[in-house]
C-alpha cells in the first residue's frame, strides 16, 4: 500500500524539491549533532591550557593520560592506567544495575497502564510524566532532602519507632541507584508501554490454548514480541545513566565516582583539563556506539529470516 | 455416537448484561457443528467459554463426560483457530505449528516431524521457514489451522476463521475445511455469521440470537422448517406475511392469504388468530391464476436466477426468485402477475 503513495521520482516533480526540503533537517543534525561531536573530537587531540581551555597543538596526551600510567612525574616506563578504566567499569556497572532495576519496576508498570481501559490509560501516563515538569537538578536535590539523616523519611520512621537512629542513606550507592532509578524510570516505562499497547492479546490466548502456562506465555510469546520496546527502554535508561553526574555527585557525595562526574570536572573552573574531558567523552561515546551497533547487527540478522 | 461436548444451562453475565441465557446443547463426536447468528448473539462468547478464555457464570461444559468449565485454557484438550489467526510473529511457520507440541513436552525431532506433516496437509511445506508476516492471508489461515490441529485436540474451535479472506478464497477454504474435518475425524465447532458458510459445511447448525439458541438442526431442517420468525428471517431470503388463521383442524390450519385466497398449511403449534406465514421466494411460480396477486416493481438479472421485487395488491413487499431457463418468461416491470405457491412452500410460525 505504502508504495502506491510514494512519489515515483522521475516525472512527478517531487525529486527536485527533496534537496531544499531537507535543508532544515541537515542544519539541525549538523549544528546540534555533527558539529559538537567534531569539536569534541578535535579538542581531545589538543594540548591543555592551565586555566582551562586549549592550546592548538596536536597531541595524544589526553588519550595517553587515560590509558597509560607513566608515574607521578611522567618519567617511568608506561603501564596500563587502571584508574579511569575502573571508573568506566564502575559507571557501566552502576548504569547496568539501574537499567535492571528500572526494567523490573518499569515492565509491570507499563503492562499495568497498557492494560487499563483507554480512558484511564491517559491519566496513568500523565501521572508518570508529571515529575518531568520539574528540572532534574531540583528533583535530585529534593530527593537528597527527603532521604537525608534528618529528612522526612528518617524522621518519620523514627517517630513511628521503627528505627532509633537515622538510616545512613545519603552518600551511599543505594542513594545513587535511587537517584538514577527515579530520574530515568519513565524512559523505561514509555517505550515498553508503547510496545505492550500494540501487543495483540489474542497471541496470549493462542499460547494458553496451545497448553502454555502463564509464565511460559510471558517468556515465549510476550517478551519476544514486545522486545523492541524493552530494548529501547534499556538503551534510553542505560545511556544517560552511564553519563549521569547529578545523581552520583549529589546523592552519592562523590563516593561513587562515575564517568559523568569525571568529565564534568574536567570542564570546571581552572582545575579542568579540556582535552582530557573531551577524550573521556569520545571514549564513552565510542563504547556506547559499539554496544548499539552490535545490537543493531543482531536485530538485522533476526529480521532477515 | 458418543457426545463430544455437552453444554448444560450455560449462563454468561458481564455485569448487568447477560451474554448467554441458559444455553444447553450437545455436540456429537466427529460432528461439524456450527454456531450461527448475527454479531452480538453470543456465539463467540459461547466458543470462548468452551476454549476457556471466558468463565461461565453458571452451568457446565462437559468434554467427553468431564466437566471442564472451571479449567484454565491450557488444561483443556481443545484448540482454537482465531479470527485474526493470532500467529506468533517472532516464530517461523514451522515453529508456530510445533508450539503446541513443544508445550505438551514432545521433543524437537518428533515435533518437527509432526509439524512438517501438518504443513504438508495444508499444502504449505514450502513455507516452513518463512515468518508469518511474509505469508498471504489465506496461507496464514492454513498455518493457524495446522497449528491448532497439530496437538490432535479432541475438539477444534473455529472463530469466524474465514471472515478475513476474500470471497473466492473463502469458498475454496470451505471445501478444504470440510475435507480436513472428515479426514481427521475431529469434532469441529465453527462460529460464523455467514449463513451460506453454515449451510454448506455443517452437519448441524445452532442458530443463536440474543444469547439464546433459537433452533438446532441440519441445514435442511433450519431452512425448511424454521421454528420462529428470527430463524426464518435470518436464514435465506424470506417473505413474511401477516395472515389470519381461521381454523385449526388437527395438524393443519386454514389460512386466509392477503387478497382473500384460502390455503391449508401445517398448523405448527399455532392457534386461531393473527400469525406470520413465511414463504421462500424460490418456492413460487408465475401462473395464470394463483394464490396471490402482485405487481412487478423491478426485475434483477442474476445470471442463474431472476429476482423479482413485487408488491402484493394488499401492499406488502414480496420477493420472488425464478430460475433462469430458456422457458422463463420475464414479466416486465409494471405488469400484474399471479403467484402460485408450491406444495409446502408456505409455513406458519408460532411467533
Amino acid at each position: 500500500m505504502a508504495a502506491l503513495h510514494r512519489p515515483k521520482g522521475n516525472g512527478t516533480g517531487y525529486r527536485s524539491l527533496v534537496g531544499p526540503l531537507l535543508i532544515p533537517t541537515w542544519a539541525v543534525i549538523g549544528i546540534f549533532l555533527v558539529l559538537p561531536v567534531l569539536l569534541m573530537g578535535v579538542y581531545s587531540f589538543l594540548t591543555k591550557e592551565f586555566r582551562g581551555g586549549v592550546v592548538w597543538d596536536f597531541t595524544l596526551a589526553a588519550y595517553d593520560q587515560f590509558f597509560l600510567n607513566r608515574g607521578l612525574f611522567g618519567d617511568e616506563a608506561p603501564s596500563v592506567e587502571w584508574t579511569y578504566i575502573a571508573i568506566f567499569w564502575r559507571s557501566a556497572w552502576q548504569a547496568g544495575l539501574a537499567t535492571v532495576i528500572c526494567l523490573i519496576v518499569g515492565f509491570p508498570t507499563a503492562w499495568f497502564i497498557a492494560t487499563r481501559p483507554p480512558k484511564t490509560r491517559a491519566i496513568w501516563l500523565f501521572l508518570v510524566t508529571i515529575p518531568y515538569w520539574v528540572n532534574l537538578l531540583i528533583r535530585t536535590v529534593s530527593l537528597k532532602f527527603l532521604i537525608r539523616d534528618n529528612g522526612p523519611l528518617n524522621e518519620g520512621l523514627m517517630s513511628l519507632g521503627l528505627i532509633t537512629d537515622p538510616l545512613p542513606l545519603v552518600n551511599t550507592n543505594f542513594a545513587v541507584q535511587l537517584g538514577l532509578f527515579y530520574s530515568y524510570l519513565p524512559f523505561m516505562v514509555l517505550p515498553i508501554y508503547a510496545a505492550v499497547e500494540r501487543y495483540n492479546f489474542a497471541l496470549s490466548e493462542a499460547a494458553a490454548d496451545l497448553y502454555a502456562s502463564r509464565w511460559t506465555t510471558l517468556r515465549e510469546i510476550v517478551l519476544p514480541v514486545v522486545k523492541p520496546g524493552i530494548v529501547a527502554g534499556c538503551i534510553l535508561v542505560f545511556v544517560p545513566s552511564l553519563g549521569a553526574f547529578l545523581a552520583p555527585d549529589l546523592l552519592g557525595g562523590g563516593k561513587t565516582y562515575m564517568i559523568g562526574s569525571l568529565i564534568d570536572e574536567q570542564f570546571r573552573g581552572s582545575q579542568g583539563n579540556w582535552p582530557f574531558g573531551a577524550a573521556a567523552a569520545m571514549i564513552l561515546m565510542t563504547l556506547v556506539l559499539i554496544v548499539l551497533l552490535v545490537y543493531a547487527r543482531s536485530q538485522a540478522k533476526d529480521d532477515q529470516r | 455416537m458418543s457426545t463430544a461436548i455437552d453444554i448444560r444451562s450455560a449462563v454468561k453475565r458481564y455485569g448487568q448484561t447477560t451474554a448467554l441465557h441458559s444455553v444447553s446443547l450437545s455436540i456429537a463426536d466427529n460432528e461439524f457443528f456450527t454456531l450461527l447468528g448475527p454479531s452480538g448473539c453470543g456465539k463467540t462468547t459461547l466458543l470462548r467459554c468452551i476454549a476457556g478464555f471466558e468463565d461461565l457464570s453458571e452451568g457446565e461444559i462437559r468434554l467427553f463426560g468431564q466437566d471442564i468449565a472451571r479449567l484454565d485454557p491450557n488444561h483443556r484438550p481443545v484448540n482454537t483457530v482465531f479470527q485474526q489467526y493470532a500467529l506468533f510473529p517472532h516464530m517461523t511457520v514451522l515453529e508456530n505449528v510445533a508450539f503446541g507440541l513443544k508445550m505438551k513436552g514432545m521433543d524437537l525431532p518428533d515435533r518437527t516431524e509432526r509439524a512438517g506433516k501438518m504443513l504438508e496437509m495444508v499444502h504449505l511445506s514450502a513455507y516452513a521457514d518463512r515468518m508469518p508476516a511474509h505469508l498471504s492471508g489465506g496461507q496464514q489461515q492454513r498455518v493457524a489451522l495446522a497449528r491448532a490441529l497439530a496437538p490432535e485436540p479432541k475438539v477444534l474451535l473455529l472463530d469466524e476463521p474465514l471472515s478475513a479472506l476474500d470471497l473466492k478464497l473463502r469458498k475454496a477454504m470451505r471445501v478444504e475445511l470440510k475435507t480436513l474435518q472428515q479426514e481427521t475425524g475431529i469434532t469441529f465447532i465453527f462460529v460464523t455469521h455467514d449463513q451460506e458458510e453454515a449451510l454448506t459445511m455443517s452437519d448441524r447448525i445452532a442458530v443463536m440470537s440474543q444469547g439464546r439458541v433459537q433452533q438446532i438442526g441440519s441445514a435442511r431442517d433450519i431452512y425448511e422448517a424454521p421454528v420462529n420468525r428470527f430463524v426464518a428471517d435470518f436464514i435465506g431470503e424470506t417473505n413474511l406475511l401477516e395472515v389470519n388463521v381461521d381454523r385449526i383442524e388437527g395438524e393443519t390450519a386454514r389460512v386466509t392469504l392477503p387478497g382473500g385466497h384460502v390455503i391449508i398449511v401445517p398448523s405448527a403449534g399455532t392457534g386461531p388468530g393473527r400469525h406470520h406465514l413465511y414463504i421462500r421466494p424460490e418456492r413460487l411460480s408465475l401462473t395464470a391464476k394463483g394464490d396471490l396477486t402482485a405487481t412487478v416493481e423491478r426485475v434483477v438479472y442474476l445470471g442463474t436466477d431472476l429476482q423479482l421485487f413485487t408488491r402484493l395488491t394488499t401492499g406488502e413487499e414480496f420477493h420472488i426468485r425464478l430460475q433462469n431457463s430458456a422457458r422463463t418468461e420475464v414479466p416486465a416491470a409494471g405488469t400484474t402477475v399471479a403467484l402460485h405457491l408450491e406444495e409446502g412452500a408456505a409455513r406458519l410460525l408460532a411467533d
